[in-house]
């Protein structure tokens, strides 16, 4: 099963190093990763995503919480949280550039670039909305594609 | 204003180091430079640096302390590798100092650079690449607080040559905090009232003891809780001491060439207490089969082992020493008599044992070695047949007498480890039960010993054989013995002799008691050359992957 792990780390080298280690050492798939300081610039947000048995995710956040310079690990997966991924994605319109447009404004994504036969566009939202899009894009031509991989956060108690 | 070399070894003295184990080389030149003037530290030179993280590895096992090793950059520090990933495995605190290029020159492929903090990171605690003569002390100071606290580990501290030259004002931290670590110590108390009610209703529980109880220097709180409930105890490789041998509730060693009663009793037991152990391969067998119908209480100071190979029922996490003191205040004894005569039985019918004949066998000579050494020397041993006969035949009364590499199986571990042994206790009589193959992988070590005046005493248990593979080949894979034949080597006596030590060759049984008695005389380093019977296997065995219940045993 997938699990989104966000992990509070030192801001300080090498310790991306060591949590991508941890996984490739023990042999557990990073699915997406995102890293970036957080408000408190010491500190770091790494938003993991992996699979595995619950045995497997017990030993990844134990192994994680085991990093001297891990300061926090929590598994989002089982509480309520908000998750969000942006995309960036090219398309050759083939002359079609009215109907990606159209495509675009169903989903909200932005417009970012427009050349003579391209055009690229902007999105973020959760798992099933960026796949909606890429699936309709898909009947014309995707030249590039780029995904962040997810970040989340946890929902505030109403 | 201060040089980094000097803030380093105010720093190393400051944390009570004595001694260091280094080697020599182009980026540590600075730092040796200010050793030489430095007389409260003593310097031991190694010859070659794999040694230098092995001797300070037996050093910390044999007191406790932080041992610390110090290489150049380059094949210097990836020399210490080996070292270091046997300190990890087996938890043991050393702190590998290395020198590395000038940091204006890190990633230029410079003369006699490697990444050595990539290398390690995997087989260090933590480790640190030193950017700037600023950070230098609080580094240092911040590694012996990682290396020693919580689950001991190794810590390695790379600097580079400019930084252990520039000058800053030095200032000695004294505490080290960090938000990001803090090990549990105290164990949870409804986990340690759950456990007492376990226990007490216990009809057949076996103590698992490991290597946590030593590190823990919870020898005599463990013999508390045996004496208030006579629940026997079984040790691991790495635990051996822990409990004395000769007590009538010890069960030896269990596992691959544990004893036939210890293995029983485990797979009989229905209330399993492993204290500081971690269910390593070598101990389960078939995980499936291990103590399948046992409730398992697990004590340890790293939440990570809790259910990693075995699932746990009651786990307790913290200090094994503080934990079971509290478990001591509470603790009602259970009502094992049946199970107690059992495991007699089973101890009387299935004792360990070996061919008593003429021939001169490697497990007399251990037994030997014990009985002349009133069971009160530091073993250290290579891996292999040798580890296996040390761990069996040598009964082990008190804690951090055994030095042996059980996680990595690092032969050439046992001479360095028994060097660094040695230092830390001059007056102690230290043995290093190696094989003829591990005795080559850091036979230069003599000279160390002879530099330092270290009287070491060396057994090797000469079979001409890579013996516990010739074993495998011989039991697994039809006796077929690919390149394991090692007869082609050194006259050991002459080599020794070429060194300028004592050299003693031992081909008949009857001569054993009075070779070793004339190593224990001598007052410098020795070695025993014992020619045992080539093919003599160590048993009982269970074979890798099988149930502790299937175990083989070749004695005719």
């Amino acid at each position: 099963m997938r699990h989104i792990i966000s992990v509070l780390v030192e801001n300080k080298f090498g310790v991306l190093a060591r949590v991508a280690g941890l996984f490739s050492g023990r042999g557990y798939n990073i699915d997406s990763l995102c890293v970036a300081p957080t408000d408190d610039p010491t500190v770091s947000r790494m938003t993991i995503v992996t699979a595995g048995d619950e045995k497997i995710i017990e030993q990844i956040e134990k192994q994680l919480n085991k990093l001297v310079d891990t300061i926090k690990v929590s598994d989002l997966t089982h509480t309520t949280h908000v998750e969000r991924e942006l995309l960036l994605v090219k398309v050759r319109h083939k002359g079609k550039r009215s109907e990606v447009i159209e495509i675009a404004d169903i989903f909200r994504a932005k417009i970012i670039d427009v050349a003579k036969d391209y055009i690229t566009l902007e999105m973020t939202g959760d798992e099933e909305k960026l796949s909606g899009l890429i699936d309709l894009l898909k009947s014309f031509e995707i030249v590039e594609l780029i995904r962040t991989g997810k970040v989340a956060i946890t929902r505030a108690e109403k | 204003m201060k040089q980094g070399a000097e803030i380093l070894i105010d720093t190393l003295l400051k944390e009570g180091v004595e001694t260091i184990f280094g080697y020599q080389g182009g980026a540590v030149l600075p730092i040796f430079d200010v050793l030489y003037r430095t007389k409260e530290l003593r310097v031991v030179l190694v010859r070659h640096e794999q040694a230098a993280a092995h001797a300070a590895d037996g050093y910390a096992r044999a007191t406790g302390k932080v041992g610390v090793c110090l290489a150049t950059s380059g094949p210097g520090s990836t020399n210490l590798v080996t070292g270091i990933a046997t300190a990890y495995m087996d938890s043991i605190p050393i702190i590998a100092l290395t020198g590395q290029v000038p940091s204006t020159m890190i990633g230029n492929d410079a003369f006699q650079e490697a990444d050595i903090v990539g290398i390690t990171r995997p087989i260090t605690k933590q480790n640190y690449l030193v950017k700037r003569v600023e950070d230098l002390g609080r580094l240092v100071k911040e590694a012996f607080y990682i290396a020693r606290s919580g689950r001991p580990g190794p810590v390695l501290i790379d600097i580079p040559k400019d930084v252990s030259t520039n000058k800053c004002k030095s200032k000695i931290l004294e505490a080290v905090s960090l938000r990001s670590y803090n090990p549990t110590y105290k164990g949870h108390s409804l986990q340690i009232k759950r456990a007492t009610e376990a226990i007490a209703r216990a009809k057949k529980p076996v103590i698992y003891a490991g290597g946590g109880v030593i590190s823990s220097n919870a020898s005599d709180k463990l013999k508390e809780l045996v004496e208030k409930t006579h629940i026997p105890v079984t040790n691991t490789l790495m635990g051996l001491g822990s409990f004395p041998a000769a007590h009538p509730l010890f069960i030896g060693m269990l596992g691959m060439h544990g004893t036939k009663y210890a293995n029983f009793a485990v797979s009989e037991a229905d209330l399993l207490i492993a204290i500081g152990a971690r269910f390593d391969d070598r101990i389960t067998g078939k995980m499936e089969e291990f103590a399948k119908s046992a409730t398992i209480i697990h004590i340890d100071i790293d939440p990570s082992e809790i259910s990693k190979n075995i699932k746990c029922h009651i786990p307790i996490v913290g200090d094994v020493g503080l934990i079971l003191e509290e478990l001591n205040k509470i603790i009602s004894p259970p009502e094992i008599s049946e199970w107690l005569s059992k495991i007699s039985e089973w101890k009387k019918d299935y004792p360990l044992t070996y061919k008593e004949d003429g021939e001169l066998r490697p497990q007399y000579v251990i037994e030997e070695i014990c009985k002349l050494t009133n069971g009160e020397a530091i073993i250290t041993t290579e891996v292999g047949q040798n580890q296996m006969w040390a761990a069996q035949y040598y009964k082990f009364n008190k804690p951090r007498r055994f030095l042996s590499s059980g996680g990595l199986g690092t032969m050439g571990y046992g001479f360095p480890a028994a060097i660094g042994a040695q230092v830390a206790n001059p007056g102690a009589i230290v043995f290093d039960i190696a094989g003829d193959g591990s005795i080559q992988m850091n036979i230069q070590e003599l000279a160390t010993c002879v530099q330092e005046k270290l009287p070491v005493k060396i057994a090797i248990l000469n079979n001409q054989y890579l013996g516990m593979v010739r074993q495998w080949q011989e039991l697994f894979y039809d006796k077929r013995y690919s390149h394991t034949d090692i007869s082609v080597a050194p006259d050991f006596v002459k080599l020794a002799e070429a060194y300028g030590i004592l050299g003693i060759r031992v081909d008949k049984k009857e001569d054993v008691e009075k070779a070793i008695k004339k190593a224990l005389a001598y007052k410098g380093p020795v070695l025993l050359d014992f020619r045992i019977c080539r093919l003599e296997n160590v048993f009982p065995m269970v074979p890798a992957g099988a149930a502790l219940t299937q175990m083989v045993d070749g004695i005719a």
